[in-house]
């Protein structure tokens, strides 16, 4: 069984007297280790998507099941413990605690585990910054750090309960090329050390740094297919680093 | 989530906030203060009357003549002085529960003597009296039983009669004429102060009982009686014991009512202090509604501090928190707030009655577990004006709170 499994999903949202329909049925696996980049225009559903995979919003109809948990017919706590046990998300916006330090705000999920199982949360905190090289950012206040230091508190935050899968909403939407490539390079790595990951992005170059791309138009997958040369973030981030090298090679 | 980690949350969240959540604070800090220094000046007014009373004698006990019946006519309290000089001493004789038992002869004359004449009150009294009403000479001495039995013209001048006819302080010793008697002046009694009803206890000369009914009143019988016990425990007993020596002294019938009163000092007590007690109540019920107040600018603040933290509440929602938990932290927060303040009003409520007392000369007393009552209430408040704001922000959908701008 596949770890994500969407199944002719439908969700419409009704303002006032109009109706949305933000997805018409879409069929969606996802495997272990996978890298997804989830395309489309705005307005195309990939966020209801994502929401809907992310478990912050269910669907009207078809069914979800997320590591083999039914999500549909969950309540609103079992669907809170879900996201705090199973799920890390990264958004555009970065979406950290103003006045609050780095150390404090990758603690924060662990604060709302209830299994109760990790008592050293600071020390676990610690760890997961250092994964994403802040290990001397501590105990700085997010207002202190960049935009791309912001985002790898946010990805650490995502990591600290050792999700089974990352989900980013356009995790490079407000950064500067150079910084997103350092983005998409630690998501590579991440995803080598075994993470699940779907991305949303509207960037076809950070699309390419995933391994299938899956992309939809009016509430439809119109392309699902594996990226056929899978770009290494890394690589290009070396690349800028030494420009004039990379001109005479 | 852990109970410390909560606390922690919200002082973090208090702290990000100084000026507001000072402000917001002070609505409870007066509430709080208003209604400690309202119960402690009701407080205050109530304990000053019932040390008034008690300052009339100890354990005592008042036997007054008794309301008479002509005809089926009630005569009112006092119509017939059945009250003797027999009656006092049966008493004295037969009495076991009683500690001193002393006739009090009343009557009115003009002193004269010393700087000129005075008006003032006559109380014919047995040495007891001295005993039961705690009262000692200031100056001089008190008279003794041999000047009782010998009917010596010997008077004792309360602190306001000596103050207006001898300012010089040199009373003890001289003469004083009363309805054209001379008396010696042997004391000065202890100053005593007003009584409940403000009436100046000092104003008074007190004479041998045996003296007034020879030299100045003539009559046989008397105002009043007072009996003190033992204990204060001993008071219900004492006024039974009273009323069976009583009858038997005025030769009863078992059918016949009662031609005398017997009063003790806490329905005096009761009496007087009623009206205190509705004047303090109402004071406490007026200085809760700042508390009321209070109350609501904390929910006013919680509702601004949901708006602007939406964003947060999406994130906490986000990443696994539960409705239940984002309610406690919000519920926490704001009793917090209410307590904290209401422990500054505390302080704030207790100085102020201190001040008020010391400004006024009102004597002001804070009842033991204001502290308590106070902090309590006040959480009270913090729990339930928090917590619709505090539902409020745990209900938000996580979609939309994390697009709130």
């Amino acid at each position: 069984m596949s770890l994500i499994h969407v199944e002719r999903v439908t969700k419409v949202y009704r303002t006032g007297k109009t109706e949305v329909h933000a997805l018409r049925g879409v069929d969606l696996k996802v495997a272990r280790g996978e890298m997804i980049a989830i395309v489309g225009a705005s307005g195309s559903g990939k966020s209801t998507l994502m929401n809907i995979i992310g478990c912050l919003d269910v669907p009207n109809s078809g069914q979800y099941i997320l590591d083999g948990v039914r999500v549909n017919d969950l309540a609103r706590n079992a669907l809170a413990d879900l996201r705090n046990q199973k799920l890390g998300f990264v958004f555009q916006g970065f979406n950290l605690l103003p006045r609050t330090s780095a150390l404090e705000n990758v603690e924060l999920p662990l604060l709302y585990d209830r299994s109760g199982r990790r008592r050293d949360t600071l020390a676990i905190a610690t760890l997961a910054l250092e994964r994403v090289g802040l290990g001397d950012r501590l105990t700085h206040q997010t207002s202190e750090l960049s935009g791309g230091q912001q985002q790898r508190v946010a990805i650490a935050r995502a990591l600290v309960t050792e999700p089974t899968v990352l989900l980013a909403d356009e995790p490079t939407g407000n950064l500067d090329s150079r910084t997103s490539l350092g983005i998409m390079a630690l998501f590579q790595v991440l995803n080598d050390q075994g993470i699940t990951m779907l991305i949303v992005t509207h960037e076809a170059d950070i699309a390419s740094c995933a391994k299938r791309i899956v992309e939809l138009r009016d509430g439809r997958i119109i392309r699902d297919e594996p990226v056929k040369s899978r770009r290494r973030a890394a690589d290009d981030l070396e690349a800028l680093a030494q420009p004039e090298l990379a001109e005479t090679a | 989530m852990r109970r410390s980690t909560l606390v922690k949350l919200a002082v973090d969240s208090i702290l990000k906030n100084k000026m507001r959540t000072l402000l917001t604070m002070l609505g409870i800090v007066i509430g709080v203060a208003a209604v400690i220094v309202m119960m402690a000046v009701g407080q205050g007014a109530q304990s000053r009357i019932a040390e008034q009373i008690r300052n009339l004698g100890t354990n005592m006990v008042i036997i007054m003549p008794g309301t008479s019946q002509q005809g089926g006519v009630s005569q009112g309290a006092g119509t017939f002085n059945r009250l003797t000089i027999e009656d006092a001493e049966k008493l004295k004789r037969e009495g076991l529960l009683f500690a001193a038992v002393s006739p009090v002869i009343f009557s009115r004359a003009q002193a004269i003597g010393g700087e000129g004449n005075w008006r003032t009150f006559i109380n014919g009294v047995d040495m007891d009296y001295f005993t039961i009403r705690d009262w000692q000479a200031a100056d001089g001495a008190l008279f003794s039983d041999a000047d009782i039995r010998a009917m010596r013209k010997v008077a004792l001048l309360g602190n306001t009669v000596a103050i207006n006819l001898y300012p010089a302080g040199d009373a003890v010793g001289q003469q004083i004429q009363l309805r054209n008697v001379p008396f010696t002046i042997v004391g000065v009694l202890a100053q005593k102060g007003q009584t409940a009803g403000g009436a100046d206890q000092d104003d008074v000369i007190v004479v041998p009982y045996t003296t007034a009914q020879t030299r100045l009143s003539g009559w046989q019988r008397i105002g009043q009686i007072l009996v003190s016990t033992y204990s204060p425990a001993e008071i219900p007993a004492a006024q039974e014991e009273i009323r069976a020596i009583m009858r038997e002294s005025h030769r009863l019938g078992v059918d016949d009512d009662d031609d005398f009163t017997i009063r003790n000092q806490d329905e005096l007590t009761e009496t007087a202090s009623s009206t205190t007690k509705v004047m303090s109540w109402l004071l406490a019920a007026i200085a809760s509604i700042s508390l009321l107040v209070g109350g609501i600018g904390i929910m006013n603040i919680m509702l601004v501090s949901v708006t602007e933290r939406t964003r947060e509440i999406g994130i906490r929602l986000a990443i696994g928190a539960r409705g239940s938990d984002v309610l406690t932290q919000f519920l926490v927060e704001s009793v917090v707030i209410s307590v904290l303040g209401g422990l500054i009003g505390v302080a704030v409520g207790y100085s102020g009655a201190a001040l008020l007392g010391h400004l006024t000369g009102w004597s002001t007393e804070t009842p033991p577990g204001t502290v308590l009552i106070a902090v309590g209430f006040s959480a009270a408040v913090g729990v339930f004006f928090g917590f619709y704001p505090a539902r409020r922000a745990a209900s938000l959908d996580p979609i939309q709170a994390l697009r709130y701008e």
